[in-house]
């Protein structure tokens, strides 16, 4: 029984991958072993840090913490998924514009939630950043220059900054 | 970080996901957002053989009225509660545990079937639903029964779920006007589970009186407990702060909390007065 094989549709930054995949394959592993898209990262086995995420149909998800089986038939977008030709997302130029990052490895996570949440609220407080961060840990940053990112961000796509 | 492998299925409906719990015994598990077995599954504490998914079910999720009760549909996801309009309004103790979950990812996975079907000692749903008298629609194979939270939570992770059993819908009465509810939570610092914490409905008369009050605590022990004594102090009271104290302080009575590497049973059982205090002066100040 256990050597079960199935085949999934999944599209991933708008491309649709057919593949096989063992039941057991965390999502996480799917994107970054059978697509190699190792922008997502693999932080912690508890499902705690937040490395991982992505989006499923347009929610902020761990992708450690479902089965590739599960995302049949989803769309996902991944770090990879945000640029727009050389351009770089608002979030991730503001991670850069702000030394939102050190090491970098919690990043793509952190920018994925972030995404996540000017999605649905354009001008977030600070308190609602740190909330809609709560899932995503850093250990080498801080959190007061990604908090400061994602305003900075905020301010991009609203449109409404004074250029630089 | 590797589960166990197992064979999936995706059922396409309640019976069929029935049909093969019974078909597969001890050996299957039902599967929801995840939230809770697959991390088991990541660290081998759990090692299912089969997997049914109810991810796919259809007519499984959503909230809606149903005369004087609010329907909640099992793979519902956290999130989904938390921002509901029908919540927010008329039960917003409710809406207020949802969004205290976890984080925004594990709201975003997370279901309320799943997460009361698992029925851990630290979770919030479980505590919220007792204060409020919720049931729960359970479908076998061979017929469907509906079961007060009292008779549901029965022990650590235990619920009288049967074996072949899908619980398919959370059936919560929808308090009268002049009724507020209210959940309040002492997260563990490290994982955000319930560390202790508190529900509380109060419904009063036009003069402020309470008329009845249910309370729940939550972190106590192996399942939600109603704080029987704080009810009784309610009862039939204005509810001023005083009165709200005197009741809140009673609220660990007939307990009887495990000391942790987090919080002694001392703590817990103090800190279950505080919480207890909160939620009912919360609930008491909504409409
Ligand atoms: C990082 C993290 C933090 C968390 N923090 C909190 C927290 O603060 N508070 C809290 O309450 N929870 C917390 N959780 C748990 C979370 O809420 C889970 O979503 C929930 O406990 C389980 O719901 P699920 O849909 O994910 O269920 P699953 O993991 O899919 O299933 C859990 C169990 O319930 C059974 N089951 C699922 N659905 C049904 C059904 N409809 N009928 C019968 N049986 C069913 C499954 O077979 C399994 O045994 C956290 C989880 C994580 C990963
Ligand atoms: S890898 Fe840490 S939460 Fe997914
Ligand atoms: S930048 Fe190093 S963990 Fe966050």
């Amino acid at each position: 029984m256990n050597d079960e094989r199935i085949t999934v549709g999944i599209t991933v930054n708008g491309v649709t991958h057919r593949a096989v995949v063992e039941p057991r394959t965390l999502l996480v592993y799917f994107l970054r072993e059978q697509l190699g898209l190792t922008g997502t990262h693999v932080g912690c086995d508890t499902s705690q840090c937040g490395a991982c995420t992505v989006h499923l149909n347009g929610r902020a998800v761990k992708s450690c913490t479902i089965f590739a089986v599960q995302a049949d038939g989803a769309e996902i977008t991944t770090i990879e998924g945000l640029a727009r030709d050389s351009a770089l997302h608002p979030v991730q130029e503001g991670f850069r514009e702000k030394h939102g990052l050190q090491c970098g490895y919690c990043t793509p996570g952190m920018i994925m939630s972030a995404v996540h949440l000017l999605q649905a609220n354009p001008r977030p407080t600070d308190a609602e950043i740190k909330h809609a961060l709560e899932g995503n840990i850093c250990r080498c940053t801080g959190y007061v220059n990604i908090v400061e990112a994602v305003k900075w961000a905020a301010e991009r796509m609203r449109g409404d900054h004074v250029s630089r | 970080m590797f589960p166990a492998n197992f064979g999936y299925v995706a059922a396409r409906s309640v019976e069929e996901a029935t049909e093969l719990l019974a078909k597969y015994g001890e050996e299957a598990k039902l599967l929801a957002g995840g939230h809770s077995l697959i991390p088991a599954m990541k660290l081998r504490l759990a090692s299912p053989r089969h997997l049914i998914d109810l991810g796919r079910v259809p007519g499984l999720s959503g909230i809606k009225v149903d005369g004087e009760t609010l329907s909640i549909g099992a793979l519902t996801v956290h999130a989904d509660v938390a921002s509901s309009d029908l919540a927010r309004h008329r039960l917003p103790g409710l809406a207020e545990a949802a969004s205290v979950i976890g984080d925004v990812q594990v709201r975003n996975r997370g279901t309320i079937g799943g997460s009361v079907a698992h029925a851990d000692p630290a979770a919030d749903f479980p505590v919220i639903l007792t204060a409020l008298d919720a049931s729960f629609v359970l479908q076998g194979r061979f017929g469907r029964r509906t079961v007060a939270a009292p008779d549901f939570f029965l022990d650590f992770y235990t619920t009288a779920l049967a074996p072949d059993e899908v619980l398919t819908e959370i059936r919560v009465p929808l308090p009268s006007s002049g009724s507020g509810t209210a959940y309040a939570k002492l997260p563990h610092p490290a994982s955000g589970y319930v560390v202790v914490s508190a529900a509380a409905l109060v419904v009063r008369d036009p003069s402020g009186r309470c008329v009845s009050a249910a309370v729940a605590i939550g972190g106590m022990g192996s399942r939600p407990q109603r704080a029987a004594a704080t009810e009784a102090s309610l009862h039939g009271q204005p509810l001023t702060p005083e009165v709200i104290a005197a009741a809140a302080a009673k609220a660990s009575e007939g307990t009887d909390p495990e000391s942790d590497l987090y919080a002694s049973a001392d703590y817990k059982r103090h800190i279950a007065t505080v919480y207890a205090r909160q939620a009912i002066e919360t609930a008491a100040s909504r409409k």
